[in-house]
Parts: C-alpha cells; sequence; structure tokens
C-alpha cells in the first residue's frame, strides 16, 4: 500500500483556490516595493478548500493520540485531557479576551489568575506564584535568573555554580549554562537518589544552588530530601524544584515544606492541559517569601475594593513572556483543580503511582528494572530481555506501534543503559494496562523466538521504521521537489 | 556481548582510548561507546591550539539517542583533529580504533587514570550487570 501523502506543493495547480475576498471597499493601495516578496510567490501552492482539508484530515487520522490510545510516554504524562477543560477555555470572555484590554473590562479573567496562583501556592506550599513562562525549560530558567538575582541582591555574586544530578532532564543543565552559571554533576547513588557524599563535596561557597527533579527521572522519591536540602542550605545555596514529575505527590508532600525554595509547574503535564503538539505549555512558578521580590510579572493581585490588577515586583527579573503567559492553559489548569479539589488531586497521584507499580510488578521479572524498589508515577525498565541476540530497546519501541500502544520514553535517563520509561497515568484502566502488558511480555517472546519482527516493526504503521540517522546527518528542512523525488526512489 | 579492546591502547573509565604515536597521542572513543551512544549523528571538536587538563571536556558527540561529552584522558595541546569526521560521522561506529579517531594532542604530562586493554575489558564487563 502506497501510503505517501503528497504535500500541498504536489497538490497545487495554478488559479485554484479556496478563499473568496469580499469586494475592496476602500481606495486601492500598493504595499510597498520592500515589502514584496521578490521570488514572484513561485513555489506558492494553490489549492481549493476541500483538497487543503482533506489533506490535513488525513494527516491528522495518522496521528497518534490520547483520545485514541494509551500513551505510557514516561517523564511527559501523557493523561487524558478531560473535554470540559476545552468548553471552559471556549467561554466568550476568555476566549475572546484580548491581552490589551483594560483591567477594567477584564476582571473575570484576573481573578481567575488570581485564584490560579492561590491554589498553585497552597497545593505546593509556596508563597508566591508567577504565571508567566510559557513552559517548564522556561520556568527552570525564570528560576534561575531569579536565585541569581536573590544572590546578587546579596553581595554574593561570587556563587556561580549551580548542582545537578546526573539522572537530571538535559534542560536543567542547558538552563544553568544558559543563565551563565557552571554546572557541576553530582552522581546518583545504589538506590537512585543523590549521592550525599558526592553532593558534600562539591558544595562551596560558589554554589548558587542545586536543581533537582522529585520524584526524580528515575520515577523514584528522593528518601533524603530533607537532608540534601539542608546542606545546600547550610552552603548558602538555593533549592530548585523541577516540577516535572508533580503529578505524583499531590496533595501528599508540598515542595516548600520539605526544604525547595523555587519552582514550577508544568501545568500541561500535571494539571492535565493538552500537549504533546509542540504547545502551547505552561510553566508556572512558585517560591518562598524570599524569593517573591524578584518574580517575573506581571502577577495578578486583589484590591482592597476587591477587584483586581496586574503588578510587576519592583526587583523583578523581567518579563519571561509577551502579555500574561499561556492564557488558555491558565483556564484548563484551573478548572482542573475546581473539578477535582484537594481529595481529588491526592487521589489523582495515588492512583498514578498505584499504576505506574501495576505495570513495574508485571513486568519486571522480563524486563530488569533500573532501580529495585516502590516507585512512584513511572518507572524505568531495561530493555534487556534475556536471551534475545541484538534486539535493542528501540526495536521493543518500535514493535509495540504494532500493537497499537504509542512507545514509552526510550534511552531515558542517560545513566541506565537501554532505558524504557513507563508512565501509565493515572487516566488508564486496569484492562488498557493489562493489554500494555500482555503486549510487551508478546514482544519479549517475540524478541527471543523471531527476532525480526521486531527489527522490521514496525509493520502495520503508515510508515515503516524511519532513517533516524540519515534523518539527522542530512536534514532536509523545506519542501524540496528534487529532493523529495530521489527519497521516494528510494 | 564482548566488545574490541586491542591491546595496544589505554582506556578511561570514560571511555575514550589512548594511542601513543610518536611523541603525540591520538584519542578516540571505544567500541563499547560506540555500542552504547548508537548511530553517531554529529561530533563538534575542537580548534587545533586548543589544550586540556586532564578530564577536562574537549567536544560532544551526539547519537541518535543522547549527546554525550568527550573527556580528554590526557592533559595537552591539540595538534590535529579528525575533519573528515564534520561530513561522515560513520567511522566512529564502523572503526573506532582508526579511521573514527578523533584528536591529536601533544601531551603535557598529566593524565586521567588510564586502564590497559584487560582492565578495561573487565570494566565494561562489570558494567553490563
Amino acid at each position: 500500500m502506497d501510503t505517501y501523502e503528497p504535500p500541498l506543493y504536489e497538490l497545487s495547480s495554478p488559479g485554484k483556490h479556496g478563499a473568496n475576498l469580499p469586494a475592496l471597499d476602500v481606495p486601492k493601495s500598493p504595499l510597498p516595493d520592500a515589502l514584496l516578496r521578490q521570488d514572484n510567490l513561485a513555489d506558492f501552492p494553490e489549492l481549493s478548500e476541500p483538497e487543503v482539508i482533506r489533506h490535513y484530515t488525513r494527516i491528522s487520522q495518522r496521528n497518534f493520540c490520547i483520545d485514541t490510545g494509551m500513551y505510557p510516554l514516561g517523564s511527559c504524562t501523557m493523561k487524558y485531557n478531560p473535554k470540559v477543560h476545552e468548553e471552559a477555555a471556549r467561554i466568550p470572555g476568555f476566549g475572546a479576551a484580548h491581552p490589551l484590554q483594560d483591567e477594567s473590562l477584564s476582571q473575570g479573567a484576573l481573578q481567575l489568575m488570581f485564584e490560579l496562583q492561590n491554589y498553585l501556592g497552597e497545593i505546593s506550599g509556596f508563597d508566591a506564584v508567577s504565571l508567566q513562562p510559557a513552559a517548564g525549560a522556561q520556568g527552570e530558567f525564570t528560576g534561575i535568573l531569579v536565585f541569581r538575582a536573590y544572590h546578587l541582591s546579596r553581595g554574593e555574586g561570587e556563587r556561580n555554580e549551580v548542582l545537578v544530578p546526573d539522572a537530571a532532564h538535559g534542560t536543567n543543565p542547558a538552563t544553568a549554562a544558559m543563565a551563565g552559571f557552571k554546572v557541576i554533576e553530582i552522581k546518583s547513588d545504589a538506590r537512585g537518589n543523590v549521592d550525599i557524599d558526592d553532593l558534600k563535596s562539591k558544595l562551596s561557597p560558589r554554589t548558587a544552588g542545586m536543581m533537582l527533579t522529585n520524584p526524580n527521572t528515575l520515577g523514584l522519591f528522593e528518601e533524603q530530601i530533607v537532608e540534601v536540602s539542608r546542606l545546600v542550605h547550610e552552603a548558602g545555596g538555593l533549592m530548585y524544584g523541577d516540577g516535572a514529575n508533580f503529578n505524583a505527590i499531590l496533595g501528599i508532600c508540598k515542595p516548600g515544606q520539605v526544604g525547595f525554595d523555587f519552582m514550577h509547574y508544568n501545568l500541561h503535564k500535571t494539571f492535565t492541559t493538552p500537549h504533546g503538539g509542540g504547545g502551547p505549555g505552561s510553566g508556572a512558578v512558585g517560591c518562598t517569601a524570599a524569593l517573591a521580590p524578584f518574580l517575573p510579572g506581571p502577577r495578578v493581585r486583589q484590591k482592597d475594593d476587591g477587584s483586581y490588577e496586574f503588578f510587576t515586583p519592583k526587583q523583578s527579573v523581567g518579563r519571561m513572556k509577551v502579555f500574561h503567559g499561556n492564557f488558555g492553559m491558565l483556564v484548563r489548569a484551573w478548572t482542573y483543580i475546581r473539578t477535582l479539589g484537594p481529595d481529588g488531586l491526592r487521589e489523582v497521584s495515588e492512583t498514578a503511582v498505584l499504576n505506574a507499580n501495576y505495570v513495574r510488578v508485571k513486568l519486571d521479572d522480563i524486563y530488569p528494572p533500573a532501580v529495585d524498589r516502590i516507585c512512584m508515577h513511572e518507572s524505568v525498565l531495561k530493555g534487556q530481555i534475556a536471551g534475545a541476540k541484538g534486539v535493542r530497546t528501540l526495536d521493543i519501541a518500535k514493535r509495540l506501534i504494532d500493537y497499537n500502544f504509542h512507545p514509552p520514553t526510550v534511552y531515558f535517563p542517560l545513566l541506565v543503559p537501554e532505558a524504557l520509561m513507563i508512565e501509565p497515568t493515572e487516566t488508564e484502566t486496569k484492562r488498557n494496562m493489562d493489554r500494555f502488558i500482555d503486549a510487551m511480555r508478546q514482544i519479549a517472546h517475540e524478541a527471543v523466538e523471531n527476532p525480526d519482527l521486531l527489527h522490521e516493526a514496525p509493520t502495520t504503521a503508515p510508515v515503516r521504521r524511519l532513517d533516524e540517522v540519515r534523518a539527522a546527518r542530512q536534514p532536509i528542512l523545506r519542501y524540496n521537489a528534487e529532493a523529495f523525488a530521489k527519497l521516494r526512489e528510494g | 556481548m564482548s566488545f574490541k579492546t586491542p591491546p595496544d591502547l589505554r582506556y578511561s573509565k570514560s571511555h575514550e582510548w589512548v594511542r601513543v604515536d610518536g611523541d603525540a597521542v591520538v584519542i578516540g572513543i571505544t567500541d563499547y561507546a560506540q555500542d552504547a551512544l548508537g548511530d553517531v549523528v554529529y561530533v563538534e571538536l575542537p580548534q587545533v591550539g586548543a589544550t586540556y587538563g586532564p578530564g577536562d571536556t574537549f567536544g560532544v558527540i551526539e547519537s541518535v539517542k543522547a549527546s554525550s561529552d568527550l573527556y580528554a584522558p590526557v592533559a595537552g595541546e591539540v595538534v590535529a583533529v579528525n575533519d573528515a569526521l564534520e561530513s561522515d560521522q560513520a567511522p566512529i561506529n564502523s572503526d573506532p580504533y582508526n579511521g573514527g579517531w578523533l584528536i591529536r594532542i601533544k601531551p603535557s604530562g598529566a593524565e586521567e587514570e588510564l586502564l590497559d586493554a584487560g582492565a578495561y575489558a573487565a570494566f565494561v564487563e562489570s558494567l553490563q550487570h
């Protein structure tokens, strides 16, 4: 079956069009020459509306998404996104609000932001929240800029090192380096925690802070988090909490109470706003009272008369984004929190942890766990199947596509060989998880009996195994008729 | 799984190999390292003339799986880099001990703890369990 979907360029023919412009009702005025494209729009595709609709609808039907199947992509928390959130985000007062309209005309939107700031602060045990950052990595960057501003305000500008565990998300060291800090790596111990001796040996008067994800990227709760925080604070450093895995501890553990000074929330993961298509996300941040003066604005506060207004703290590190963060995501997160309430949020985490452990225990006799411990919301297994020669985690992941599951995260964290990171999330039923477990066990059986089934996978998807190496070595970054034709010839 | 560990080389625990060649040393990544990384798609190497201490990061190697730092097993000044890898990284996987060499260093004396072939093979074996 030829499953090639021609790009719009190849569907084009001169004179077709899908839009009918209304009659001109103002004097004709040509654009200045400098603004006109000089190539006469030679490559511009011309198509009818149904062609365009069918093209994009066909492509969308090839997508694997949370609305069509289980998506156990560890670290990414691909939980189901309730449809009522979409309804709330489309209420005209929210959906049609203009970010430049006057505060007095936006009181409902400001109230929602104010309440969301308070809810996020309460859930995490922090005094102040800014909803500005557009996603987790921007939240991290905000946090490290705030650390720098805090140390500078105290005359401790010599603090130029940020400690990052070897299990960290790659964004942590990237953030610290981008903010001008030196990154110091801290080892993990045999139980998957921060190695306390290694941490002690790397703390110094140059320590600006530590970036830590808890639960960490092995899906394990940092058992010595209070001790780690104490040591970093004693050295004069601050604790940054990467909230990527906050999903696992809602209503159970408040990061602000175990020693974190600052954290970001992935509203698009923990608070179930849609993601996976490249955004938009939301990386709201929370912090202690000591760091609040440096938060990015505008934040929202309530005036004495009960109305709401924007303000920016005096020592703010500045804006992280135009306007007011990804506002539509804020509406969805607010709706999620209000729908579930405190008990419901706790149940989210309890169920997420229970589900992850269920899958882990049902698979760990054939896929060895990275660390043999009860896990939190995700588990890291190794794609090292006994007796399977030449089969790697990548092959297992590709074969899962043939069983109609999105593959788990693979080869992360980097310190685990052949890692398979599985996060079922709280929104999968036992029946679905059992189907996934059966598929994983069947694949392990195939890996021994008939490894070619894995090496050739996927066989049922619209495209077969993609040549990732060639894509990385010889990328074709925009449409090019000649290059496409050559690829099609094979 | 067993990996090639030529007897005439010395090895770092971060999986670089070192070959003495006259008054210089040649450095690359081991067979184990290339296998663990998977197909290499990009390598960032230093300029000739750069100097490194033992264990310093001298470049970055990127595969379809991950991006990793390269560590100088021996301190010294870079006297040559394998420019051919800029356009074709395949030798790092197919021929890590010859065509896949990365840099040539004029050593200044200091070096990381280096293992002989037998000790390195045992070290790699221990990592797989």
